[in-house]
């Protein structure tokens, strides 16, 4: 009993010291094992590349891996913020694990930062004064698509997206803008690997335009297949299927396909220039759009941190409303629910050199805020 | 033009299912002659897919990634079935759950740690991309139908392996009794060594074969993995002509049900939720395949000597 209470004292005298120091605590729960890994790990590169840059005393980040399983992320969520205390949470890469955690943790007093997934009740009748969402609400990239299938004359798409909550929140989104006709609307089965069924479909269905919404693996797939399938309809779709860690793997399949992004790396400003070339140094690739999102987050914390602690919540609230930093997306505001309002571009997949990036084109929306603002009542 | 569209349909439905075959087949050996529950088969499919990808990254020749993704996974089951395997036999089957779900963390987590984080790439040969026309109008990806004779011809392979050699004698009489087939002087610790490894090669050519028209990532056969328990339940656990029924049926069932289920909910019902609905019951569809098979034969198509 006597050596457990001396052990105890022992830890505490460091852990005081440290408290000293490590003023604002910041946990983050992102996907850094399993099938999604890495976006997660994009996020993660991304935002530690902004707190490494900036070197000051007094912030300490805290990263578990939630294995994209939302209980893990709760548990996780749950010793963060009752053990360790920390002041923001941040890192959610889906839609499904924020919806388990982000309602719980500002509800604790906790503010929450995401820097990927934005479900529609989050933007909308659940939003939260302590939740600020740095990435977009999920229906946006999808509204632009939509947007830019109507200017390039576009008539007769064939959508299809998974059969889970975001697949469908896609082509809500899609519909939201497209002015066009539908020649086929198709929900997979969520993580598929085989489209051949799906390509006939497209084939057969008289159709001038595909857009899909599959992220990760399951676009690579549908992409392969496609290139290989003979159909030669010009196809559309959001970043997720695009980005940067993903277009190796595709390969020549993606040439010439257009999507829709918040974020490019040829976005003409200093602080994304400096990002680019800061991140390739660091890391040896080129950033994506996750890593944009995650480099974006952590300069928005450090700019609310220059104003106020965030024990003073009103205070640390408004600075963070203000977004007042240097965004990779040039100008970066909130809207009244704490969600962006931002200009979305339409990308074009290009080859320089040996490596396959994006390029943007045309401009899908401008100044674009969410189609849930008005149902939050903050 | 709707004929065609069903046509076409079936060979994707016959492809899926050859593919399927693959992962079965060594899937029920394994079970059949060893009693083992191996749910790290999925991650042979993975070594073999990761092993192909990088030797046509360096090498570029596809023939050469297909005989490393044979070479790879057969060395991966082998060593797996000495090292870890092995003591399993005699163990129940949550023992044998346990340790090779382990198993599928260590390859997966393996993996990432040599390969990193992000999908590999690996493509269909210039040789075998684009589409032919095959008669009555149908245009088909070129690779999909080599995918389907290799299938095929790897099949028949195998029927003959089982049928008319001495090793399949023994893999035979292995199912049967294992007590009297060791007693006979069979050394059966080596024969379980080539089981497993020859039923670790099919996986790893699966996952090569479907891995130049899927995307090669951590995490890719678990998903089929439950399909292939799917296919040799249906099929009769042990029988490799079980899995090759089994798995055209899955095959069809899942390519068909997908395609048609939601065509036929537009009938009476407006698309959007038609599409929806007919998507999530396609989805449950070789689930409910299975039910019914079991209810008529609760041990499967061709399995009764259980």
């Amino acid at each position: 009993m006597k050596t457990i209470r001396m052990l105890a004292m022992a830890a505490a005298v460091p852990a005081l010291a440290a408290a000293a120091q490590a003023d604002t605590k910041i946990g983050m729960i992102t996907t850094l094992s399993g099938g999604g890994a890495g976006l997660g790990v994009d996020v993660r590169d991304g935002f530690m590349l902004a707190i490494e840059q900036d070197g000051r005393d007094g912030v300490e980040v805290v990263i578990e891996d939630d294995q994209r399983k939302p209980d893990a992320a709760v548990q996780i969520a749950d010793r963060m913020i009752q053990s360790e205390k920390v002041d923001i949470l941040t890192g959610i890469i889906w839609s499904n694990l924020a919806m388990a955690v982000v309602p719980a943790a500002t509800a604790q007093g906790v503010f929450y930062l995401s820097p990927n997934a934005g479900p529609s009740a989050l933007a909308g009748k659940r939003c939260h004064p302590n939740y600020f969402n740095v990435a977009w609400q999920n229906d946006n990239l999808h509204e632009a698509a939509g947007a830019y299938a109507n200017d390039a004359g576009l008539k007769n798409s064939f959508i299809l997206a998974p059969n889970y909550p975001a697949g469908k929140d896609a082509l809500t989104g899609y519909k939201r803008m497209y002015e066009g006709e539908l020649a086929g609307e198709i929900y997979t089965k969520l993580g598929q690997t085989d489209y051949a069924a799906e390509i006939a479909q497209v084939r057969a269905s008289g159709a001038d335009s595909v857009y899909f919404f599959l992220p990760g693996g399951m676009g690579i797939s549908f992409l392969k297949q496609y290139a290989g399938s003979g159909v030669d309809l010009p196809v559309v779709g959001p970043a997720f299927s695009f980005d940067q860690g993903i277009l190796q793997a595709v390969g020549d399949a993606a040439l010439g396909v257009k999507n829709t992004s918040q974020w490019n790396k040829d976005i003409d400003n200093a602080a994304n220039a400096a990002f680019v070339a800061a991140f390739q140094e660091k890391y040896g690739r080129l950033p994506s759009l996750y890593a944009s999102q995650g480099f974006d987050t952590a300069n928005l914390i450090l700019s609310a941190l220059d104003k106020a602690e965030p024990a003073d919540q009103d205070a640390f609230r408004a600075a963070l409303k203000a977004a007042d930093f240097d965004s990779v997306r040039g100008d970066f505001k909130f809207g009244d629910n704490h969600h962006p309002v931002q200009d979305i571009y339409v990308r074009e997949v290009i080859k320089e050199g040996d490596v396959f990036t994006n390029k943007i084109i045309a401009t899908g929306l401008t100044g674009h805020a969410d189609a849930y603002a008005g149902e939050c009542k903050m | 033009m709707t004929y065609i569209l069903v046509l076409e349909q079936i060979l994707n439905g016959l492809q899926f299912g050859v593919m399927l075959f693959l992962m079965a087949a060594g899937l029920t050996l394994v079970f059949g002659v060893m009693g083992l529950i191996n749910l790290a088969h999925g991650s042979l499919y993975m070594v073999g897919a990761f092993a192909a990808a990088a030797v046509a990254g360096w090498t570029g020749s596809f023939l050469l990634a297909l005989a490393a993704s044979l070479a790879a996974a057969a060395a991966a089951g082998a060593l797996m079935e000495l090292v870890v395997i092995r003591r399993l036999y005699r163990r129940n089957h949550l023992d044998q759950v346990l340790a090779t779900f382990a198993l599928i963390l260590v390859f997966s987590e393996g993996t990432r740690w040599l390969f990193g984080s992000f999908p590999l790439f690996l493509d269909v040969p210039s040789y075998l991309s684009g589409p032919i026309s095959l008669p009555g109008g149908i245009e088909y990806p070129l690779y999909r139908l080599a995918i389907i004779l290799i299938g095929l011809a790897i099949a028949a392979g195998l029927f003959l392996l089982i049928a008319r050699t001495r090793i399949g004698i023994q893999i035979r009489a292995g199912e049967a009794d294992r007590e009297m087939i060791a007693a006979l002087g069979v050394d059966i610790s080596k024969l379980y060594t080539l089981v497993f490894a020859l039923g670790a090669a099919l996986a790893g050519l699966a996952g090569a074969l479907v891995g130049a028209i899927q995307s090669v990532q951590v995490g890719m056969g678990e998903p089929v993995l439950i399909l292939a328990f799917v296919v040799i339940v249906i099929g009769g656990i042990g029988s490799i002509k079980g899995a090759l029924a089994g798995a055209l049926l899955v095959g069809m069932t899942d390519t068909l049900g997908g395609v048609f289920l939601p065509r036929l909910f537009t009938l009476f019902m407006e698309p959007a939720s038609a599409a929806s609905a007919g998507a999530s019951l396609a989805s449950m569809l070789i689930y409910i395949l299975m039910a019914g098979v079991l209810l008529v034969r609760p041990s499967g198509l061709y399995g009764g000597s259980t």
